[in-house]
């Protein structure tokens, strides 16, 4: 069997064409570097995606604050993913790189927050 | 008036400037960069999706994140960020530049230039849709800021016209946040993003794509009811019989950029094809002292690229500022065959440069020549979404100073 894929690694966006004996060993070409053969085979295998999305802040100078899981997560899982973090909702300052979600869904794979999102000035004020 | 006289201005904080200003201050001279927005990144700040910063970070960055890293080299310099603060008008004759600034007007006297103003939305108007001018039509641009920063919805049910990549960035974006997107529309036959956002945008979240299909009316009074869509042929002409109602309360619009050179463009060299100046490998334009870099001098698609020349114009806008003569561009490149986008336009051939040409339209596989010479070849599909780029070095065999580029089909490749 052949299947035709295109390559999201990059945005050359190769089209790779994978064999697949009856064995289920995968003959891989089209690619033009390593990254596209190992995209191929989970596509065929596990096909797994990284999500941008953004998060609730409570007291940010910004309403949201944009994520992203820290590695890709099974395809399978986007739509909940996407459900589980439209409930998170957590406090400024965040830095970049601030892990928000500690493990997905049980994926091991964290999220992280993509920018910085300082408190509101205004609300920190009449804090004190 | 505030007057102040500074080495390098640079006019424009997103990534262009903000590279630019980092690698003058970098050649020690006083450097100030103007945002007119409340804070510099431009429109990474909004472009929260994947995919940036492979080439110079070496890694796979979101548009906040490769912001940060140059938020980060900006703290290590001594630029002076000046956030809130717009230039009204340039000066030629005077090296002077005028500024609106929350202090009220400034004049700034430069040393050199560098304009890094970026690019604007193709409005919805410029397609000339029939039909009255209600609420509920976005460009894709201004969805993505509403959604990504503000925390707005536009509408429940969206239809996106252009599949260039930021309305299929938007077309899942929408979808993510719970909006039911009913499709992209695209009036040419293939899709004007790069594949990988059809794959990961579009397929992966069953939104359909419509080619050569247009939106021909729009319907409603004071909200946006729905649109009326049709086929087309291979004219761009609606096909009789094929219209079809679409009810949605949100139009999504992406049609392409348009270059900002309002401050400039009434006295340095334009370039037709690209909309933007006339540049050296330098970065600099027909104005010895004015360089520009970035989505300006023509739309880029990465902005690792946008950031390199940022780097280039900022770098020999500050020897200028210093008093040093740079080498003359006395070399020329023509378009040839199948060449559109393409940048630089002169050279200096003193240092290798790299050229970026986007290609007019899809070719199976493809040779570029330079002064009728192949330098490279390209065995994979070139389309006009992919800027190729190319490191032009073979100064040697320089026996004129016009030189045609040309992409050339390879016969049975």
């Amino acid at each position: 069997m052949d299947k035709k894929i295109i390559c999201i690694a990059c945005p050359i966006g190769c089209e790779i064409n994978v064999h697949i004996e009856k064995d289920g060993k995968m003959k891989i070409q089209g690619n033009r570097c390593k990254r596209g053969e190992s995209y191929a085979k989970d596509e065929i295998l596990n096909p797994k995606r990284v999500l941008t999305m953004s998060i609730r802040v409570e007291n940010g100078e910004m309403d949201l604050v944009s994520v992203k899981t820290d590695g890709s997560i099974p395809k399978k899982l986007i739509p909940k993913a996407i459900e589980y973090l439209k409930g998170v909702k957590i406090r400024a300052p965040i830095k970049v790189g601030d892990v928000i979600v500690e493990n997905l869904l049980d994926t091991g794979v964290k999220v992280v927050a993509t920018r910085t999102v300082l408190e509101d000035a205004i609300l920190q004020l009449s804090n004190k | 008036m505030r007057r102040e006289k500074i080495d390098v201005l640079v006019i424009g904080g997103g990534a262009a400037g903000m590279a630019a200003a980092v690698q003058a201050a970098n050649e020690g001279v006083k450097t100030v960069l103007l945002e007119r927005e409340k804070k510099t990144g431009g429109v990474l700040n909004q472009c929260i999706h994947n995919g940036f910063g492979l080439h110079v970070f070496r890694k796979e960055l979101t548009g906040p994140e490769f912001m940060e890293e140059l938020w980060k080299e900006l703290s290590e310099t001594n630029v002076v960020v000046k956030n809130n603060e717009t230039v009204l008008n340039i000066l030629p004759e005077t090296k002077e530049v005028i500024a609106q600034s929350p202090e009220g007007m400034k004049i700034y006297k430069v040393g050199s230039l560098v304009l890094a103003s970026g690019a604007r939305e193709r409005p919805f108007n410029s397609l000339l849709i029939p039909g009255t001018r209600i609420s509920g039509i976005f460009t894709a641009g201004v969805a993505q800021k509403m959604v990504n920063i503000y925390n707005r919805m536009p509408g429940k049910r969206v239809l996106i016209v252009g599949s260039g990549d930021i309305g299929l960035i938007m077309a899942r974006r929408l979808k993510i946040e719970g909006m039911d997107v009913v499709g992209v529309v695209e009036i040419r036959a293939e899709p004007g993003g790069l594949m990988r956002n059809v794959v990961q945008c579009l397929e992966d979240f069953s939104i359909p794509l419509l080619l050569s299909h247009t939106v021909i009316e729009i319907h409603g009074r004071e909200r946006l009811e729905g649109v009326t869509i049709a086929q087309v042929d291979e004219n761009f002409k609606p096909i009789g019989g094929t219209e079809k109602f679409i009810p949605i309360d949100t139009l999504v619009t992406s049609v392409g950029l348009i270059p900002q050179n309002e401050l400039i463009e009434d006295f340095v060299d334009m370039d037709p094809i690209n909309k933007g100046p006339v540049v050296d490998n330098l970065m600099r334009t027909s104005v010895d002292w004015i360089f520009s870099a970035g989505n300006n001098v023509a739309i880029h698609d990465l902005v690792d690229f946008v950031y390199e020349e940022g780097k280039i114009a900022g770098k020999y806008a500050a020897k200028v500022a210093k008093g040093e003569r740079l080498p003359k561009a006395k070399y020329h490149f023509k378009r040839g065959r199948n060449v559109g986008v393409m940048l630089p336009q002169r050279f200096t051939a003193t240092e290798p440069f790299k050229i970026y040409i986007r290609p007019k339209r899809t070719l199976e596989s493809a040779d570029l020549k330079i002064g009728g010479k192949t330098y490279r070849r390209y065995a994979w599909k070139l389309r006009p979404s992919q800027m190729i780029d190319f490191i032009f070095r073979d100064f040697e065999s320089l026996t004129s100073k016009d030189f045609e580029v040309e992409i050339e089909v390879v016969e049975n490749g």
